[in-house]
């Protein structure tokens, strides 16, 4: 596959560096996610902060997909434990602790994340596929049936913390301020990850990808790399377990279920893979996909089908997404 | 020499070939006859094995044309030329390891349309040239000893017929006694009225086994005439293939 | 030790005579499954993702089939052939572009089928589950238990397949084509062997190995759109045991699960069960990463 990143764009001759433009661009969206909520309403608002949290989800598990080449179907696990990791503290801490969420969530995801990478990344690729998609599962049945914990098939519901910083603010989210704190999170996330990709550590993965055999016989560890990388991949998923967590004021197991995984995979392909803004515009591709199919065709218009052929159809003729269509198109 | 007025067998015309970005073949052209042997001579690296795996569609060609029996068969894929009558011994024989004797021999028999009759007289033939593979006949591919499994390979390609059988370094690596042994079936095969393309670093037999050859460097035929017209210390040989 | 002993010695014989029996009957059917998984696989270097929803396709078909005719075995007949030609079609659409393109592209690709599978069954035959009949009604008896004979008769079916299967792959010309290919998929061309059409053949069989499974396991359990995911979970443990490729392991390991699952269910419910195949398959990646029975057919 090709996976052409956006960042590998030859810059065009023209006064302006290409930092300089990608900068530009990026304040730009950034100026109107920011002034998002005073124009869209509150329906419009609530789609638009979920999408930039399936796009965090979607980032996450690109620097798998599209940077190491691994398929991850255990994204679901990362993000549901997130989800129950900000349930556990929120629950049990007196007054609900926002920061302690976050800390229980990622700690969460993490855990979990070593775990399914020390054993996902002892085979070669193809099996990393599989064994996600079984620990997907694990999670899942232990999730489901350990009641007394995680609330079994109903959840755990709370309510949602305030916004704390000792002695210095502390107020209750209302949509605008939940919508500037998933965007300032996801917009950090962005460039964190922008900076590992770039980092020495991502050429690695990126040398993973290409050519294993070539990077372990230059000296490379590429299982322990391959273990960071999802393990940092499972960070960043977690957190979006977190904030959709916040945000929705419940953790449920149907999140767990590798069909979130699977919709992540969705967003990325369509998006377009190894480019980190491809997943985001492919979740939010996706998500208006669907609001628009059953709002044309009803809540039972079983949408997965004509997704699902688009997302072939797109791995077959367009496997640089949406992002790589766009870039074309724009060349031209 | 065959007849070289009427259209040639093969036919290949200004072939340029790539690897990825590597320029491998820079418009090579050559003609092998009506069960013509015909050698290609020269270094390692020069592109000879590369020729071959462009003519067989193992390796698509960039540019040029290729005919067979005066036909383009440049964009046809291996298995219809394979079918058509183009036999494909590789440097390196590539048995099918883990079928035996016999099954390797299948691979090329079962085609459609050749009788049971036919497939055994095929069999017999082979195993009467060579009676080693008769013995052997149920024993796995990859058992077999490097002589034993370049006849294999060469026995198999002749499973499907072939009006040219594409040679590539058949007696690499070989004791002298295997050496003669292959000398010996392509005399056979010419005789029967086979055509052959044989690349050889083996410069001695290769101008006795052909009638006409070519000599390539770095991607080009540089020199081409009859096999009888050169020697083995001839200039030519010497400032192409002399070490 | 003594408590070791009394723990073992309260487990009746009876119990784990049956639960042999019960271990076998869903390891055949599991072993039916994984074969055309690990065949698929070791051809084409493809993993099926959309293998348990061909199961469940010829579970549907079967259901369908059977409402029209009344006869369950020309239903068996009739949907593991529209599932082999499911699967034609599906290889031809979506996996013959991908050949030469990364591996994981079909993972992508088959993940895609599966999802349109599952939706189509569920948009088709609504989120309820459906039941096929028995065609055997007829039991023995097995210690105090009635054995339904139909049990039997499925573990021997299976049986049947995979020996015709082997035999085919041995003897049939198309056997030593898909055998060739599998080892050196570029000098089988060159021997005039059609691959391109020899990937479509493995893809079909594979598939129709998974509709005959599904129709087989029907009367069994439930039918609904998700039933696929059990199946093609088990599948996927069941060849990283087995050996990934490897038609032997495969089944070797498909009754071995079988029957750990069916013996730990002396002890915990059938659900919990599951989770001995997990721990199976974490020992393996743990120690022998490349199959725990790797050594049998090579």
């Amino acid at each position: 596959m090709t996976l052409a990143s956006l960042d590998r764009i030859s810059p065009r001759k023209g006064r302006l560096s290409h930092t300089t433009v990608f900068w530009m661009v990026f304040a730009v969206i950034m100026a109107l996610l920011v002034i998002a909520p005073f124009v869209l309403p509150v329906f419009w608002l609530k789609f638009l902060t979920e999408i930039l949290i399936w796009g965090l989800l979607a980032m996450s598990s690109d620097l798998l997909l599209g940077y190491t080449g691994l398929i991850s179907f255990g994204h679901s696990v990362f993000f549901g434990l997130g989800m129950y990791g900000a349930a556990g503290a929120l629950l049990h801490s007196h007054p609900a602790n926002l920061w302690l969420a976050i800390l229980c969530g990622l700690a969460g995801a993490g855990g979990a994340a070593l775990f399914v990478a020390y054993f996902s990344t002892r085979l070669r690729d193809v099996y990393f596929a599989i064994t996600t998609l079984i620990f997907a599962q694990i999670f899942y049945v232990i999730i489901f049936t350990w009641t007394s914990v995680t609330g079994g098939e109903n959840g755990l519901i709370f309510s949602r913390p305030h916004f704390a910083i000792p002695f210095l603010v502390d107020f209750k989210f209302d949509r605008y301020t939940m919508h500037w704190f998933v965007l300032a999170l996801v917009a950090g996330s962005y460039v964190l990850l922008r900076r590992i990709t770039r980092s020495p550590f991502g050429m690695v993965l990126q040398s993973i990808r290409e050519n294993e055999a070539r990077t372990r016989a230059i000296g490379y560890p590429v299982d322990r790399y391959k273990i960071v990388a999802v393990m940092l991949s499972g960070l960043f998923a977690g957190l979006a377990g977190v904030l959709y967590a916040v945000q929705n004021e419940f953790a449920a197991p149907d999140f767990v279920f590798f069909i979130t995984s699977g919709d992540t995979i969705i967003f990325n392909v369509m998006g377009g893979i190894g480019t980190l803004v491809g997943p985001i515009v492919g979740a939010g591709f996706f998500q208006l996909l669907r609001e628009l199919l059953s709002r044309l065709f009803g809540d039972q218009f079983p949408y997965l089908i004509p997704v699902g052929m688009v997302f072939i159809v797109m791995i077959i003729f367009l496997p640089q997404g949406l992002m790589g269509w766009a870039r074309r198109w724009l060349n031209q | 020499m065959s007849d070289q007025t009427a259209e040639p067998l093969v036919k290949v015309d200004g072939l340029h070939t790539y690897y990825g970005k590597s320029h491998i073949l820079h418009g090579v052209s050559l003609t092998v006859g009506h069960g013509e042997v015909v050698g290609l001579l020269g270094r390692n690296g020069v592109g000879k094995s590369t020729t071959l795996k462009t003519i067989i569609g193992l390796v698509d060609a960039a540019q040029g044309s290729i005919l067979f029996e005066g036909r383009s068969i440049a964009k046809m894929p291996p298995h219809k030329l394979a079918q058509i009558g183009i036999g494909y011994v590789p440097e390196d024989r590539r048995i099918f390891r883990l079928l035996t004797v016999m099954e390797n021999l299948r691979t090329g028999l079962d085609r459609t349309g050749v009788t049971e009759a036919r497939k055994k007289e095929l069999l017999d033939k082979a195993f009467s040239y060579f009676p080693r593979l008769a013995e052997r006949r149920n024993q796995a591919g990859g058992t077999l000893s490097g002589g034993e499994q370049q006849m294999l390979a060469i026995a198999r390609a002749m499973m499907l017929e072939p009006k040219i059988i594409l040679l590539d370094e058949p007696t690499e690596g070989l004791m002298p006694r295997m050496v003669s042994q292959i000398r010996n079936i392509v005399d056979v095969l010419h005789k029967e009225g086979v055509a052959i393309l044989l690349v050889e670093q083996n410069v001695p037999l290769t101008l006795e086994a052909s009638q006409r050859i070519y000599v390539m460097e770095k991607g080009e035929v540089r020199h081409h005439c009859a096999a009888s017209e050169i020697s083995v210390d001839h200039p030519v040989i010497k400032q192409y293939l002399g070490v | 030790m003594d408590a070791i002993a009394h723990f073992f010695g309260a487990i009746p014989f009876e119990l784990l005579l049956i639960q042999t029996v019960n271990g076998i009957v869903t390891g055949m059917i599991l072993a039916l499954v994984a074969s055309g998984l690990t065949l698929i696989f070791g051809i084409m270097d493809v993993v099926n993702f959309a293998h348990g929803e061909l199961f469940m396709i010829g579970a549907y078909i079967g259901v369908v089939v059977l409402a029209t005719t009344g006869n369950f075995w020309l239903a068996l007949v009739i949907s593991t052939l529209l599932v082999g030609l499911l699967g034609a079609a599906m290889q031809i659409l979506t996996l013959r572009p991908l050949i030469g393109r990364d591996p994981l592209t079909t993972i992508l690709a088959t993940f895609g089928i599966s999802l349109i599978l599952q939706n189509y069954a569920l948009w088709q035959f609504g989120p309820t589950s459906r039941k096929l009949p028995e065609p055997i009604t007829s039991s023995f008896t097995l210690f105090y238990l009635q054995y339904p004979w139909y049990r039997i008769v499925i573990t021997v079916i299976s049986a049947a397949i995979i020996g015709s299967f082997w035999a085919f792959l041995k003897y049939s010309k198309f056997g030593v084509w898909i055998r060739a290919t599998t080892q050196d998929r570029v000098m089988a061309q060159a021997m005039g062997i059609p691959v391109p059409w020899v990937y479509t053949g493995v893809f079909a069989l594979g598939a129709a190995m998974a509709g005959a499974s599904g129709m087989l396991f029907g009367p069994l359990g439930s039918i609904n759109h998700t039933m696929g995911l059990d199946w093609v979970l088990k599948a996927f443990i069941v060849v990283v045991v087995g050996g990934m490729g490897n038609l032997g392991g495969s089944i070797v390991a498909a009754i071995f699960i079988s029957l750990l699952e069916a013996y730990a269910a002396i002890w915990v419910s059938p659900a919990q069960a599951v989770i001995v195949s997990f721990i199976v398959l974490i020992l393996t990646l743990l120690f022998r990463p490349t199959g725990l029975f790797v050594s049998i057919s090579k």
